[in-house]
């Protein structure tokens, strides 16, 4: 049952098996604004991590622990406080770095935590989007599936954006996956991949 | 069909291996009220305990059949169909050592003097009372439990249990409680001790052979707890400035609402508890403190810890804030011990643990459901 559940989300959600590729069989895992769990319970199935989730709806807090996962309510906007420094080998954040206030301090904040941190997100640059705003309109997609009046995405980007806001400050990336409609995109990423998964760590 | 636990029954134990208390002292024998429902498996492996708070007792769920007005402390969660479900749980509700429920504590009579034991009843830790509820549990053939739950002074047995005995706990319910009292929280418990011994009825807690209750101290002692177990908007809410007469009657009467409510709460309190379980349970509470012995680091006070957790909070507990809850989170997760953590947002301050409310029972049974498959699998 939880194989076929494992190949289901992976088809739902192709930054899921993106990410567990670059996870080793074991590693300990902190999955900022884990929604239901699913992420967690993906990678507890197919690489058997040790993983807590931070989330702050009541709803996926209840979702969470229907999933058997651990889950810890809290806000993100107001820090990691509760967690040690390097007490995680991995801290991710799927597609919901563009829905934090404290974008820069998260980031900083995931690299104290976690040894490395894993980021996937929405590409604002992807030419769909680029489309539906040079005819004057805010992009709505599959992967920006909102208004803009009832978004909870605040800070979006583009993957050069997001590889600028790295080097400032002085993460180093160590991995991309750039990808659309579930399928990888090796050709000018920044205009033909709807979505980006990233894994990084503190420079030097 | 009802989901009420139904008629109930207590049940007593009697124990004659001599119970040494963290203080040194000595109780030789002891008898422990409890009462059960639903059915133990056959595995043993399907077992609750409950742990009371302060005022608490063993009357968990369901109704006497003598007496059915007098329904269980925790009716609203423990119940076929309710989160815990005695449907798949046997669940156990014991009055604690040392109160006044029927378990032996300071108003029973000492059998070497034939006397009340009153002050002269060790002075009880939360380890003891674990040490005591895990001879009951052997007793009842059960040597791990599924879960150990409670709130607050609950909680925190639920908490001592997964250190005083790590492998004989497989989940650890811990609902508004801290991993300590401030400094603060000791104030008030003082307070409320101080209201009892100035009582001139207390008599040194001799008071059975004087044939008085020291009503006063314990009446003004209930009340100072109680406003501390609500907040400030639900006693605005329930309240607010709301006079009994209408009008302002220029006299120290009960005037207002919030007057009339304490001194109710407190003359009943005082009608049925025992001035000296008081003064024990709010020892037991200030003394609680699992870091202590580890250098004040709650971190290594759970090194040997092998359950699964779970960790409730309510937003309006300003007696056992959120923050609290937070540090024991975060001695589990230094631990690597598997926690989950939910901060309920509820109006009803401390005493939030007590009430029906949606999203609160939610969790708990979803993750007690949890715990059910895991024996039912």
């Amino acid at each position: 049952m939880s194989a076929h559940h494992s190949i289901e989300l992976a088809a739902a959600r192709p930054d899921f098996a993106a990410i567990a590729a670059w996870i080793p069989q074991g590693a300990s895992v902190l999955d900022l604004g884990c929604g239901d769990g699913s992420l967690l319970r993906y990678l507890k199935e197919t690489r058997h991590v040790r993983g807590y989730g931070v989330e702050i709806s009541d709803e996926n807090i209840v979702a969470c622990i229907r999933n058997d996962v651990n889950v810890i309510q809290g806000d993100l906007d107001s820090g990691l406080s509760g967690f040690e420094s390097n007490a995680f080998d991995y801290v991710l954040l799927s597609q919901t770095l563009q829905a934090t206030r404290h974008t820069e301090a998260l980031v900083q904040e995931m690299l104290r935590v976690g040894r490395e941190g894993i980021v996937s997100f929405p590409n604002f640059g992807h030419w769909k989007a680029r489309l539906q705003v040079l005819r004057g309109h805010m992009p709505v997609s599959d992967e920006l599936p909102y208004q803009w009046y009832d978004t909870p995405n605040v800070h979006l980007c583009t993957l050069r954006d997001f590889e600028n806001f790295c080097a400032d400050l002085h993460v180093q990336i160590l991995d991309r996956r750039v990808m659309t409609n579930g399928g990888g995109v090796k050709l000018l990423p920044n205009l033909l991949g709807s979505m980006a998964v990233y894994r990084f760590r503190r420079a030097g | 069909m009802s989901n009420s636990a139904g008629i109930v029954s207590a049940q007593r134990a009697t124990f004659d291996t001599p119970l040494v208390f963290r203080s040194g002292a000595v109780l030789p024998s002891y008898e422990l009220v409890y009462e059960t429902y639903g059915t133990l498996n056959d595995a043993k492996s399907n077992a609750i305990l409950i742990c009371h708070a302060l005022s608490g007792n063993h009357h968990v769920a369901g109704r006497y059949a003598n007496d059915p007005e007098n329904v269980g402390w925790w009716d609203n969660m423990v119940g076929p169909g309710k989160p815990v479900d005695t449907g798949k749980f046997f669940v156990i509700g014991l009055n604690n050592l040392g109160g006044c429920h029927g378990s032996t504590g300071p108003s029973s009579l000492n059998p070497e003097t034939g006397q009340p034991y009153g002050t002269g009843f060790p002075v009880v830790t939360v380890e003891d009372w674990v040490e005591s509820q895990a001879r009951l549990a052997d007793r009842l053939g059960i040597k791990q439990f599924a879960a150990v739950m409670g709130g607050s002074l609950g909680g925190m047995q639920a908490l001592q249990w997964s250190l005083s005995f790590p492998e004989r706990v497989r989940h650890v319910l811990v609902i508004a409680a801290a991993p300590h009292l401030t400094a603060e929280n000791i104030a008030f418990n003082d307070v409320a001790r101080n209201a009892i011994l100035t009582d001139p009825d207390f008599h040194g807690g001799n008071f059975y052979q004087h044939g008085v209750v020291p009503t006063r101290g314990l009446r003004l002692a209930r009340m100072l707890g109680h406003i501390t177990y609500l907040s400030d908007d639900a006693m605005a809410d329930k309240f607010g400035r709301s006079l009994r007469s209408g009008k302002l009657g220029y006299n120290y009467g009960i005037e207002f609402e919030i007057e009339s409510y304490l001194r109710y709460q407190g003359d009943k309190f005082a009608a049925y508890f025992d001035a000296n379980t008081y003064l024990l349970m709010t020892k037991a509470l200030d003394y609680f403190d699992p870091a202590r012995a580890c250098d004040d680091n709650l971190d290594k006070a759970f090194a040997d810890a092998r359950a699964d957790f779970l960790v409730v909070s309510f937003t309006t507990d300003w007696r056992f804030a959120p923050e609290r809850s937070r540090e024991i989170v975060s001695a589990l997760l230094h631990n690597r011990r598997n926690v989950s953590y939910a901060e309920i947002s509820s109006a009803h301050g401390h005493d939030s643990f007590l009430m029906q409310h949606e999203h609160y029972h939610n969790v708990m049974r979803v993750y007690l459901e949890r715990i059910a498959t895991e024996f039912s699998a």
